[in-house]
C-alpha cells in the first residue's frame, strides 16, 4: 500500500491536538546531531527551514534565486485567511475548514484541512510578532476582507502586497538563522536530483548556477518546498523561474504525483495580448469584492467593441450582462475562481468577448465608486453633491484599496481603470496537485516530505483564495516542526549521511549526463520556443475544459514533441558557466514529462470538479458534473519509465464529518 | 518600430566587458524585457549568445530584475521596476543603452546579472525581530495606530533591488538598510531590539563596502517603489541615540 494516509484517530477536531501530543520526539542533543536539507524558501520552504533551525537541527537550505526573498510566494496580492473570527461574523475554525472542503469540490483530505484551519489563526499571531505591517483599522486593531467562495470576512492583508510582507517575514526569520549558523543557506544552486540510500531521502545534488559545478549534500532527511507546475502552461501568472524539476526529480525517484490535473485558473488577469508575452499578470482576486464583471447582452455591442467602433462606456446599463450576478444570485461576483473562470470562458466562446481576440471580459467600479463617493460625501456632512464630486470622493476611496493595482493595470495596458472598466481573462495561477504526502506531509519515500505548493494535500480540486500563503505557513511553522519528528526519532543514532558512496555517485552521473545530452543535441530550436509550444498544447486541451478526444490528441502532440526536443533543441553556451539557458532546457525537458502525466490523469478523471472541467460531464445548465461514487479518491500517479504507462494508486476520501453536496453558489 | 540597442556584454566577472550594438524591431505593446526575449530568440537563432539578464516575476514586486536603461536605474519610468517598463515609451529609430548596475559591492557576474548578495547578509546582521516560531501573543493584543502601521508598511515595501544603490554616486546602500531599520523600529514589537538592530546593520552595511551617504537624493528618485528618504533620517537618528551611551557601536 503505497498510500496509507496515516490519518490519525479520534474525533476530526481532536485528532491534531491529540497527535502533537503524543508523537515522537527528538531531544535537543539529538537535533544538533540531525541533518536536514530544504528546498525552496518561499514562504514554506523559508518558514520550515527558519523554525527547524531554531529548534536546534542542522539546516541546509537551497535556493535558485539569488535570495530567499525572491519565491514567488512574493507575488500573492490578496491577502492570508484565518479563523480568527475577529469580525464577529460567525467564522470559526470548523466554517474554515468547511468552506475549504466545499470549495475543494470534496477532493481534499478531511483531516488536513481541519489541521489547516486550526493553525492558520497561529500564522497571523506569528506574523504580527515578526512586523507585518497588516492592514489596521482606526482603532489600531486588524482589519479583514472577504474572498471568492466564503461569507465571512476572514482575510488578513497588507494592501495589496500580502505575500511579499509574509515572504520578508519568513525571509527576515531565516536570516537570523543564518546568522547563528544553524541554517546553513545556498544561493543560486538548483536541485537536480533526489539520492536515496536504502530507500530513504538521504541528500540532493545541486548545480551551483554561477559555475556550473554539481554538489553533493547530504543529510538525514530531504524537504522540499519547491512551489507549483503552473509553468508547464506557458503563459501562467507564475514567475519566469518557477519549474517542477525538483519535484519531478523526485517523482523519478520513485515519488507519487498526486492530481495533476488539479490546476487553478484565476479569472482576474489581465488578457494576452501578442506573441511575444511572456506571461501573464494576475489582477488580485480582492477587486472582486467591488468589481462587476459584465458583457454586453448584445452580439453586435460585443463585435461593435472587438472593433474599436464602441466603448464599454458605450453601452448602457441595460445592455449590460452581469452574468455572474445572473447566474449566482447567492455569491454574484466573489463565486469561487474555477467557477468564475468557466463563466468568462462560455460568454467568451459565445462570442461576447470585449477584446481584439475576443478572449476578455470586463471587470467595472463604477458602482462602488459611486457606493463609497455616496457614503464619504454623507460622512463630510456634504448634502447633495454633484456626480462629480461622488465620482471623486469614491475613486479615493477605490484608490485606498487598491491603488496599487490599478496602477499596475494602467502600466501594463495603457488604460485607466478609473475612467474605463478592466479588461480580465482567465489564466493559470495554482496547481492544486502535487506530490503525494500522508498526514504527516511525508512522501511515500521515507525521510522525503513535501510542504506548500508543491503537495496536493490541502485544496482538493480547487484552492480558495488567500489559501496558498495559509498553507504555506501552516506546513513550515506549524506543521512540518512537529511531524518531522515521527521520521527523525528513528535516526538518532545514524551518522552523518557520507556523500562519497556509490547512491551519490550515480545521482551525481545521472544530472551530468542529462547537461551533456541536452548541450550535445546542437539543433536549430530555442528552450523558449518548446516551451511556448508545449504551453500551447497543454492550455488548448488540458486547460479550462477537456475532453476525452482531445486529452488523447494531446498525449500524443508532446510525445511527439518531446522527440523534436531532442533532437532539435539548441543551447548556446557551456555547462561551467552562469548559463540560463541550460537551467531552462532542463526545467522544459521535465515540463515535457509532467505535461504528460496531467493528461494522463485529466484523462482518467471521468467526472469535473473543481478546476477540472471535462466537457462530458456537466448538467444541463454547464454546471461542474462530479462522480462521487467513482471518483472520491486521490490519484496517485508512479511514474515508470517513458515507454510505459504511469500507474494509479489509489487513496479513497473518507468523509466522516461533511456530506458530499453539490457544490451550489447560487 | 525600429530601436538601436547598446547593451553591455561582459563574459564573467573577470573578463572586461564593452559595449555592443544591436537593431530590433518591437512593438508598443511589449515590455522592456520581452524585448529583450525577442533580441535573445534572434541571437539564438544566429547561434549567438545570449544577453544575460536577471528577471523572474515580471509584475513589480520580486526584485530580481535590475539594469540601467538610459542611466536610470529600471529607466525612465518613474515608480516602475525595468519588468513594468512598457515599450510605449519609446518611439521608432530610439537608441536605449543598457547597462548593469554598477556598485563596487555589486560585482557583475555576466552581462547585466550582479551579485546582490550584500543586501541579504545586512538583512542577516540584525533586519529582523528575534521571535521564534510559537512565541507569539494573540496579533490583536497590542493595537497599533493605523497611521504607524502605515507608515511601516510604506518602509517594509522595499524589495531590495539595489536601484537606490545604482542611483548613487557613492553607491550608498542608506536607503535599503534604512528602509528595514525604520519599518522594524516603528512597530511595538520591533522597538524592543531597534538599538541594537541598527548598530549591527549598519556596521554590517558599510564592512560591504557600500558607499556614505551625502544627501543627493537620487536613491529616493529612482526607487520604483518611492521608499521616502525620510526613512535615512530615521536611521540616523536611531544610530546616533543608539550610539550615545553604547559601546557596542566600537
Amino acid at each position: 500500500m503505497k498510500t496509507n494516509s496515516k490519518i490519525p484517530p479520534g474525533a476530526l477536531a481532536e485528532k491534531w491536538t491529540q497527535y502533537r501530543g503524543t508523537m515522537n520526539l527528538v531531544a535537543p542533543n539529538n537535533k544538533r546531531r540531525i541533518d536536514i536539507i530544504v528546498v525552496g524558501t518561499g514562504l514554506a520552504g523559508a518558514s520550515a527551514a527558519a523554525t527547524l533551525g531554531e529548534l536546534g537541527y542542522n539546516v541546509k537550505a537551497f535556493t535558485f534565486h539569488d535570495s530567499p526573498r525572491r519565491a514567488h510566494s512574493i507575488a500573492a496580492q490578496g491577502g492570508i485567511n484565518a479563523a480568527k473570527n475577529y469580525q464577529n461574523d460567525g467564522d470559526s475554525v470548523y466554517r474554515l475548514f468547511y468552506d475549504t472542503i466545499k470549495g475543494g469540490d470534496y477532493r481534499s483530505r478531511e483531516a488536513n484541512v481541519h489541521r489547516l484551519a486550526e493553525v492558520s489563526v497561529n500564522i497571523i499571531d506569528q506574523a504580527v510578532a515578526q512586523g507585518v505591517p497588516f492592514a489596521r483599522e482606526y482603532g489600531g486593531l486588524l482589519e479583514n476582507r472577504s474572498f471568492g467562495g466564503v461569507q465571512v470576512s476572514r482575510t488578513f492583508y497588507a494592501r495589496g502586497q500580502t505575500g511579499q510582507q509574509l515572504l520578508l517575514g519568513a525571509y527576515q526569520a531565516l536570516a537570523r538563522q543564518i546568522a547563528t549558523g544553524s541554517v546553513q543557506m545556498y544561493n543560486r544552486h538548483e536541485m537536480l536530483d533526489v539520492v536515496l540510500v536504502d530507500g530513504k531521502a538521504r541528500g540532493i545534488i545541486a548545480r551551483n548556477l554561477l559555475t556550473g559545478e554539481l554538489e553533493r549534500h547530504s543529510a538525514h532527511c530531504v524537504v522540499l518546498a519547491t512551489g507549483g507546475y503552473g509553468n508547464v502552461f506557458y503563459l501562467s501568472t507564475n514567475a519566469m523561474m518557477c519549474n517542477v524539476t525538483a519535484a519531478w526529480r523526485t517523482v523519478r525517484r520513485g515519488a507519487l504525483m498526486a492530481n495533476p490535473c488539479f490546476t487553478q485558473i484565476h479569472p482576474t488577469c489581465i488578457p494576452v495580448s501578442g506573441d511575444y508575452q511572456s506571461k501573464l499578470t494576475l489582477m488580485s482576486e480582492s477587486l472582486r469584492n467591488d468589481g462587476r464583471v459584465w458583457v454586453p447582452k448584445k452580439l453586435e455591442d460585443a463585435k461593435a467593441i472587438r472593433e474599436g467602433r464602441k466603448t464599454a462606456l458605450d453601452i448602457a446599463e441595460e445592455d449590460r450582462d452581469y452574468y455572474l450576478e445572473r447566474r449566482y444570485p447567492a455569491f454574484g461576483n466573489l463565486v469561487p475562481r474555477d467557477v468564475a473562470s468557466r463563466a468568462a470562458k462560455i460568454v467568451c466562446d459565445e462570442g461576447f468577448g470585449v477584446n481584439q481576440s475576443g478572449l476578455a471580459v470586463y471587470m467595472d467600479f463604477t458602482s462602488a465608486i459611486e457606493r463609497y463617493g455616496k457614503s464619504e460625501a454623507h460622512l463630510k456632512g456634504l448634502h447633495d453633491p454633484d456626480a462629480a464630486t461622488i465620482r471623486e470622493l469614491g475613486e479615493k476611496v477605490i484608490e485606498a484599496k487598491y491603488g496599487n493595482l490599478f496602477e499596475m493595470y494602467e502600466k501594463i495596458t495603457g488604460q485607466n481603470p478609473y475612467k474605463y472598466p478592466m479588461m480580465i481573462y482567465p489564466a493559470i495561477h495554482y496547481t492544486m496537485g502535487g506530490i503525494w504526502v500522508d498526514y504527516n506531509l511525508e512522501t511515500n519515500i521515507p525521510g522525503l516530505f513535501a510542504l506548500g505548493e508543491c503537495n496536493f494535500s490541502d485544496h482538493g480540486a480547487n484552492r480558495l483564495g488567500a489559501s496558498a500563503l495559509m498553507q504555506g505557513l501552516a506546513d513550515g511553522y506549524f506543521v512540518i516542526p512537529y511531524t518531522i519528528g515521527q521520521f527523525l526519532s528513528g535516526e538518532i543514532r545514524t551518522p552523518k549521511i557520507d556523500p562519497t558512496t556509490a547512491a551519490f555517485a550515480e545521482a551525481e552521473q545521472n544530472v551530468r549526463d542529462r547537461i551533456e545530452q541536452l548541450l550535445s543535441i546542437k539543433g536549430n530550436q530555442s528552450v523558449e520556443s518548446f516551451h511556448r509550444r508545449l504551453g500551447h498544447i497543454m492550455w488548448d486541451y488540458c486547460g479550462m475544459s477537456r475532453s476525452a478526444d482531445g486529452l488523447q490528441k494531446a498525449r500524443q502532440m508532446i510525445r511527439e514533441l518531446r522527440e523534436e526536443f531532442y533532437k532539435d533543441l539548441f543551447v548556446p553556451g557551456d555547462n561551467d558557466e552562469y548559463n540560463p539557458e541550460l537551467e531552462k532546457a532542463l526545467r522544459v525537458a521535465d515540463f515535457l514529462e509532467m505535461g504528460e502525466l496531467m493528461i494522463v490523469d485529466a484523462f482518467n478523471r471521468n467526472e469535473s470538479c473543481g478546476g477540472h472541467f471535462r466537457e462530458e460531464y456537466q448538467t444541463e445548465d454547464g454546471e461542474a458534473l462530479r462522480n462521487d461514487e467513482e471518483y472520491t479518491y486521490v490519484a496517485a500517479w508512479e511514474w515508470q519509465d517513458l515507454a510505459k504507462d504511469p500507474v494509479l494508486h489509489k487513496e479513497e476520501l473518507v468523509f466522516e464529518n461533511v456530506e458530499l453536496k453539490t457544490r451550489s453558489y447560487k | 518600430m525600429k530601436l538601436k540597442l547598446k547593451i553591455w556584454r561582459q563574459k564573467n566577472k573577470d573578463a572586461k566587458g564593452q559595449f555592443e550594438n544591436y537593431t530590433i524591431e518591437a512593438n508598443s505593446h511589449m515590455s522592456f524585457l520581452e524585448m529583450l526575449d525577442v533580441l535573445n530568440e534572434e541571437l539564438i537563432a544566429k547561434k549567438e549568445e545570449p544577453v544575460a539578464f536577471e528577471h523572474d516575476c515580471r509584475e513589480g514586486i520580486c526584485g530580481t530584475c535590475s539594469m540601467v536603461i538610459d542611466g536610470q536605474p529600471h529607466g525612465p519610468w518613474e515608480g516602475t521596476t525595468t519588468c513594468q517598463l512598457h515599450m510605449r515609451h519609446y518611439k521608432d529609430g530610439d537608441t536605449i543603452v543598457v547597462e548593469p548596475f554598477r556598485a563596487k559591492a555589486f560585482p557583475v557576474i555576466k552581462d547585466l546579472v550582479v551579485d546582490r548578495s550584500a543586501f541579504d547578509r545586512i538583512i542577516e546582521a540584525g533586519g529582523f525581530i528575534s521571535v521564534n516560531t510559537g512565541q507569539a501573543q494573540d496579533a490583536n493584543a497590542i493595537p497599533i495606530e493605523r497611521d504607524v502601521a502605515l507608515a511601516a508598511f510604506d518602509a517594509a515595501t522595499c524589495i531590495g533591488c539595489g536601484a537606490c544603490v545604482a542611483a548613487c554616486p557613492n553607491a550608498s546602500a542608506m536607503l535599503f538598510t534604512s528602509a528595514k531599520v525604520s519599518h522594524l523600529a516603528m512597530l511595538p514589537q520591533g522597538e524592543v531590539e531597534a538599538k541594537q538592530r541598527v548598530l549591527n546593520m549598519v556596521k554590517q552595511m558599510d564592512r560591504e563596502g557600500f558607499g556614505r551617504c551625502s544627501n543627493i537624493t537620487a536613491c529616493e528618485a529612482e526607487c520604483p517603489k518611492g521608499i521616502s528618504i525620510e526613512n535615512i533620517a530615521r536611521m540616523n537618528r536611531e544610530y546616533l541615540s543608539a550610539s550615545i551611551g553604547s559601546d557596542k557601536s566600537m
